[in-house]
């Protein structure tokens, strides 16, 4: 009798502590995937370019990014002469903290209530608001302040252009980046991701999923390419690639403050893949399995896309910035206005 | 009661900063400082139940023209405005006239106040006295108003931005020999 | 529950901060981004009102007022940019020549 009054008594802190249960698994597993992405990319290049990645710290190579993490901690913490000192340790701040806040309204599971645990059922996902898809836009523009504070924050020339170029290439593929998602939007009715996901639930014709990405192929491929843009990835890393030839925003870090940029960006990286699987690829819904393990196909999905985004990285040759910017403003933008029209036409056509 | 502490709070920050951001001397400092008060104003736009406005003022203000502040602060590199200049300049700025007018300011603001709590009975209520909070801030609302009553605003605005971007290309360019 | 009047106080606060930023400044930036917190203030006063009467007037007044201080905050930079390149100088009281 003691012991259920005792129980009943938990009921109003399970749902807060089931909800900081998952604030803290969600930042957690967004630390460890930064991790992971570390080890995973050089890894699958290397098996790309016909050799073993990392190969001797623990077995297979497994443990490499405990050692890249430890070498970078033990570095000297450097700040140059002339350098801001405020700006200066900010910059990687806002880079970081915009990263992990944009995961914030990524929905990532169906509403479970963990096998009856809880009296009504608690949706998976940090939360839940009526605007989602833009908060997710709003806090990745956030993320430009980061790198053009770096760089000008730096007090060097090299880093203040390649900041200056970065974020340039940042603001042009926001364009894009939006218009796809605006045309989404119009399809789901709604800007919450969740009722995005929850509108792609369902088959055609018995087994074909309710995609948008059967909706919507042009969509999928600005979406993508315009995500891949804004984090500074793939064929459009040359303010990246400026290190190798001159100098980049991230030249004069060292240590701890330089950790957090490539760990903001596989962060990026993991949102836009997430944000992209809750979009286009149907979320969480897949044929096996029942609802409340959809977070696995969720995984599944994103880890296929992070595949591409290496996969990707790899293969193709990298844009001049000149190129980069054409192909933004001259292709890219207009094919995604395009798309917004005729997706806006189509749907006023076979509703009418 | 938490709702009374946040708005303090947000309220603060916002005040705060924006008085920070007239007092530096750094235009970098000012920048980042006044995106804070935007954030800070969000936060308030958010407990007037009004999210699409919030993030718009996050996406618009601080996402969009403070970087266009920044970069012309950066790529102008210009100077700081001269220490010994600041303070010896102007003969309005010697201390007895300075604190007869921080005096008058107080007093300005005192009254202001006094007259906005005696105005009408309006102000007294509650600011989510009247409308449902849930119709008020769902997007499909302000859509379906947006684009029926305000819908000349809505396209003479759009003509807008083209003379601003096509006039901010023009007005910024290089004086060329051609 | 935080009365009306609340929101309007932070508002006339916020627009006197701007309208002094505006007077006592002499940079043009620190000036132009005055101008950008009195729009502010504006805009909150717009939607604290739109809430207390029930409509969503006031928030789609906002979207106009942002996008004329986006566009004003573009071409007030680029007449800037182009007096900086001028006179080498963001300071008002440089550019008095039409002065007499």
């Amino acid at each position: 009798m003691g012991l259920a009054t005792l129980w009943a008594s938990f009921d109003p802190y399970l749902r807060p502590s089931v909800i900081g249960l998952m604030i803290f698994i969600v930042f957690n597993a967004l630390i460890m995937a930064s991790a992971i992405l570390v080890l995973a990319e050089r890894k699958i290049m290397g098996f790309m370019q016909q050799r073993y990645g990392p190969y001797l710290v623990g077995p297979h190579g497994m443990l490499q990014p405990i050692a890249d993490i430890l070498k970078l901690l033990f570095k000297e913490e450097l700040r140059p002469k002339g350098a801001d000192r405020w700006l200066f340790t900010l910059a990687p701040v806002i880079s970081v903290v915009a990263a992990f806040t944009a995961f914030a309204t990524v929905p990532f599971g169906a509403e479970t209530t963990f096998f009856g645990l809880l009296d009504e059922p608690i949706k998976l996902g940090v939360s839940d608001v009526n605007v989602g898809v833009l908060v997710v836009f709003a806090v990745t523009s956030m993320g430009v302040y980061g790198i053009v504070l770096a760089g000008w924050s730096s007090n060097s020339k090299y880093s203040l252009m390649g900041g200056l170029r970065a974020s340039a290439q940042m603001i042009s593929y926001e364009l894009a980046y939006a218009t796809a998602l605006a045309s989404v939007v119009m399809l789901a009715g709604s800007l919450s991701l969740r009722e995005v996901v929850d509108a792609q639930s369902g088959y055609w014709l018995g087994f074909i999923p309710r995609w948008y990405l059967f909706l919507q192929p042009v969509g999928f491929i600005i979406y993508v390419i315009a995500g891949v843009a804004e984090t500074n990835r793939a064929p459009f890393d040359f303010p990246e690639a400026e290190q190798e030839l001159v100098a980049g925003y991230n030249t004069e870090y060292s240590s701890v403050r330089f950790a957090l940029f490539p760990q903001a960006e596989y962060i990026n990286m993991v949102t836009m893949s997430a944000v992209a699987t809750d979009l286009y690829l149907g979320g969480w819904h897949g044929p096996f399995l029942p609802p409340a393990y959809g977070w696995i196909w969720f995984l599944l999905k994103v880890g296929l896309i992070l595949f591409a985004y290496i996969w990707v990285r790899w293969t193709v040759p990298r844009y001049r910035y000149d190129q980069l910017m054409q192909f933004g403003w001259k292709w890219l933008f207009p094919a995604a206005v395009l798309n917004l029209i005729a997706t806006a036409a189509l749907i006023l056509y076979f509703n009418a | 009661m938490p709702d009374t502490i946040l708005f303090y709070l947000l309220a603060g920050v916002a005040i705060i900063a924006s008085a920070l951001v007239i007092g530096q001397r750094n235009p970098m400092y000012s920048i980042m400082l006044l995106i804070a008060s935007f954030g800070a104003l969000s936060g308030l736009y958010i407990t007037l139940d009004a999210p699409f406005v919030a993030m718009a003022q996050i996406i618009v203000y601080a996402g969009a023209i403070m970087v266009l502040f920044l970069f012309v602060v950066m790529l102008l590199n210009a100077p700081q405005e001269d220490a010994a200049e600041w303070d010896r300049a102007h003969p309005m700025r010697r201390p007895g006239f300075a604190r007869f007018g921080a005096l008058l300011a107080g007093l300005l603001i005192a009254q202001l106040a006094w007259a906005l709590m005696r105005a009408s009975s309006l102000v007294e209520t509650p600011v989510a006295g009247r409308g449902d909070a849930a119709a008020l801030s769902s997007v499909r609302a302000l859509g379906g108003v947006l684009f029926t009553d305000y819908m000349f605003a809505f396209e003479a605005t759009s003509v807008l931005i083209l003379v601003a971007m096509v006039g901010a290309v023009v007005l910024a360019r290089r004086e060329d020999d051609r | 529950m935080i009365p009306l009047s609340h929101y309007l106080i932070v508002s006339a606060i916020l627009f006197a901060i701007g309208t002094a930023g505006v007077f006592l400044r002499k940079n043009l930036i620190t000036i132009l981004l005055s101008v950008e917190i009195m729009l502010n203030a504006v805009n909150l006063t717009f939607v604290a009102f739109g809430r207390s009467q029930g409509t969503v007037d006031g928030q789609i007044i906002t979207f106009f007022v942002m996008t004329v201080a986006a566009a004003e905050a573009a071409v007030g930079l680029a007449i800037v940019i182009g007096l900086f390149r001028h006179r080498e100088s963001l300071n008002p009281d440089a550019f008095t020549t039409l002065k007499w």
